[in-house]
């Protein structure tokens, strides 16, 4: 089922939790709607689903506007954050509760509800209660509730927010191995990019309210339309800088940035591994901090003079970690930056925790 | 792991207090209610049957104390019901939805706590009584509501009315509305909703609050006194028997009827118990650690 989303804005006073809000989705894809917690993702999708009503702006279903559709109309399958199982209902209960809803026989209930347990790999637990299953598998038991009654559509809120990343990493495998299987057209809800990248075909990136940007994930990776998803995606450092002649400069920095003009300030955006440090006693311009190895790689970080700190990965064993130690001198070359100018309102960071594991620096231009 | 419990045995007895405090604070607790509760309530049976077993059955075969059991059990039997469906829909009203005046009926549930029962019968007297604000009407009508059962049922109504709402608005809240939309989705109308998905969770909240009424349906005094009458064998419930019983030193009768009272209310508070300790496993089976 294609979903198309037009103009979606809904308010909570003076909080505007979606503003104008429009992407598509082509049938049977799997999509991530991705971006910092409190930015609208979940009410976009529970919009779609009919528990909320937008403001203005129309919801398409196959091309059929649904907006004036209850939720039970709408025939999609949802799954909650917390799975809302009915917990006095037994695990078989909970699976066949839609499929009784649409009036089919105890005989057919009973053989979809085992053909949906095995499915999920959950054969055998129909007796259990969910207050008896682990969060991976209450997840499990949520999804199978969703599909029973074979819904065109299937929506999941933060699906594996709640389980322990172990099996939420085996949770993710799953849900892509049981959307090629089934090609039921799917749309997930997660603030965790590896997530997004690693299940979705397209991932919509959404930020107070706002759609950023809509793409493949290597698109939204490797082209960035705004400074907030090149931000949001990746450990990146950000620098202040000014442009001359094709290069962008801080302190004894310099980066090759296209398309700008000469005296313009920017704000310089390098990912992690788009920078080389290499041991430089005489014509280095920065010192190594601290090392930290990081299991397959190792982030070094360096103060620089008029920058602040920057801090790159490199693999465990590379070459040019050779004599990089702390308190050493270390020359640095930045092999790709993204510039955004630095004029306008700041995108606002992309959230507390992103934040917090980001070195945001606003470092002085000399 | 001998070693261990060695260990928390000591922690435990290092973190609390010396011996004979402790001794002496269950003491203090046990004497209080042995004064307060046990020996009352032993008081009310051994002067119940101060007479023998005879006199005892005897006491409750007297007309006026049929009429007055038949009375309490009619008011509590209207006020149970009444207060279940009452309770039902303003928790879900207050849980469920977002309306204007909502602080107000939350407020308002409470009203009776806060009233003194007395007081709510004299409202009741000037508003339905000969001289009040209805009451002419209605007694021109032939429908006489003070010093008649209807005043009974009505006063009993507001003071037991807090019960199953006041039970239910906290555990809705924290069960939420998730499974209910869970099932909207799945395509499940309202009914349908409400007796598989909304009545199964809160049963035994219910069950708990419907207790607590019919306890407290059974031994109001204060506001049925005021608009009863007082009327032998028409408008005396139970607990408005016992005082006329011992008013006329009738003792074995009195503490007969008020050792029924006291056996019904614990009988309720077994089963009290009962849909307490179930409430608190059903919440304790939402709150199972998420994994």
């Amino acid at each position: 089922m294609a979903i198309r989303v037009e103009h979606l804005s809904k308010r909570f006073g003076d909080f505007a939790a979606l503003d104008d809000v429009s992407f598509a989705v082509p049938s049977g894809d799997l999509v991530a709607l991705l971006g910092p917690s409190g930015g609208g993702k979940s009410t976009i999708l529970r919009v779609i689903a009919g528990l909320e009503a937008a403001d203005s702006g129309a919801v398409y279903l196959d091309g059929e506007r649904v907006d004036h559709l209850h939720a039970r109309q709408r025939k999609v399958g949802f799954v909650f954050q917390h799975y809302a199982l009915f917990r006095h209902m037994s695990v078989g209960e909970n699976i066949a509760f839609g499929l009784d809803v649409q009036g089919m026989a105890k005989r057919e209930q009973k053989a979809r509800v085992e053909e949906l347990l095995h499915l999920v790999g959950l054969a055998g637990f129909g007796g259990r209660f969910p207050a008896q299953l682990s969060g991976g598998q209450r997840q499990r038991v949520a999804l199978a509730r969703a599909l029973a009654p074979s819904p065109k559509l299937l929506l999941l809120d933060e699906p594996f927010a709640a389980v322990d990343a172990k099996v939420r990493a085996e949770l993710r495998r799953w849900l892509r191995r049981l959307h090629d299987e089934l090609h039921v057209t799917s749309v997930f809800v997660t603030h965790d990019q590896e997530e997004a990248f690693s299940v979705a075909d397209h991932v919509v990136l959404v930020n107070e309210g706002r759609v950023e940007q809509v793409g493949r994930p290597s698109d939204i990776f490797e082209e960035p339309e705004s400074e907030f998803v090149a931000r949001f995606v990746g450990e990146v450092n950000i620098v202040e800088a000014l442009v001359h002649g094709g290069k962008a400069r801080a302190g004894k920095l310099t980066a090759a940035v296209e398309g700008v003009a000469d005296g313009a300030r920017v704000r310089l955006i390098i990912r992690s591994y788009d920078m080389k440090f290499w041991r430089d006693d005489e014509g280095g311009i920065g010192v190594v901090r601290r090392i930290i190895p990081l299991g397959d790689r190792v982030r070094v970080e360096a103060e620089v003079p008029g920058v602040g700190d920057l801090f790159a990965h490199f693999p465990r064993r590379s070459s040019l970690l050779r004599g990089v130690e702390p308190g050493r001198s270390i020359a640095i070359e930045v092999t790709r930056a993204r510039s955004y100018p630095l004029a306008g309102p700041q995108t606002a960071a992309p959230d507390d925790r992103m934040a917090a594991l980001e070195p945001v620096l606003h470092a002085t231009n000399p | 792991m001998a070693s261990f419990s060695v260990l928390s045995r000591r922690t435990l007895s290092l973190a609390s207090e010396p011996l004979w405090v402790r001794r002496l604070l269950i003491g203090v607790a046990v004497g209080f209610l042995g004064l307060l509760l046990v020996l009352p309530l032993g008081v009310v049976f051994a002067e119940a049957l101060a007479h023998g077993v005879g006199a005892y059955l005897r006491s409750f075969a007297n007309a006026d104390m049929q009429a007055a059991l038949r009375l309490t059990a009619l008011v509590t039997g209207i006020a149970v019901p009444a207060n279940v469906v009452f309770g039902v829909t303003a928790a879900w009203l207050v849980t469920r939805h977002e309306f204007v005046g909502k602080s107000l009926l939350t407020t308002l549930i409470d009203l009776p706590f806060s009233v003194s029962p007395v007081i709510a019968g004299f409202v009741y007297v000037l508003l339905y009584g000969k001289n009040g604000l209805l009451g002419p009407w209605l007694l021109a009508h032939d429908l006489p509501v003070i010093f008649a059962v209807p005043g009974i049922v009505l006063v009993t109504l507001f003071v037991t009315f807090p019960f199953v709402a006041r039970e239910l608005i906290p555990l809705m809240q924290s069960q939420g509305h998730e499974e209910e939309q869970a099932a909207m989705v799945l395509g499940a109308g309202g009914w349908r909703t409400f007796w598989r998905v909304t009545v199964p969770n809160i049963k035994w909240g219910v069950l708990y609050g419907a207790m607590l009424c019919t306890a407290r349906a059974l031994g109001e005094f204060g506001a049925v006194s005021v608009v009863s009458g007082h009327i032998r064998g028409e408008t005396n419930t139970v607990p408005l028997h016992v005082e006329v019983l011992y008013n006329e030193y009738d003792f074995v009768g009195a503490f007969a009827a008020a050792s029924l009272l006291a056996l019904l209310a614990l009988v309720t508070l077994l089963g009290k118990s009962f849909a307490e300790w179930r409430v608190r496993r059903a919440t304790l089976a939402l709150e199972t650690p998420k994994r």
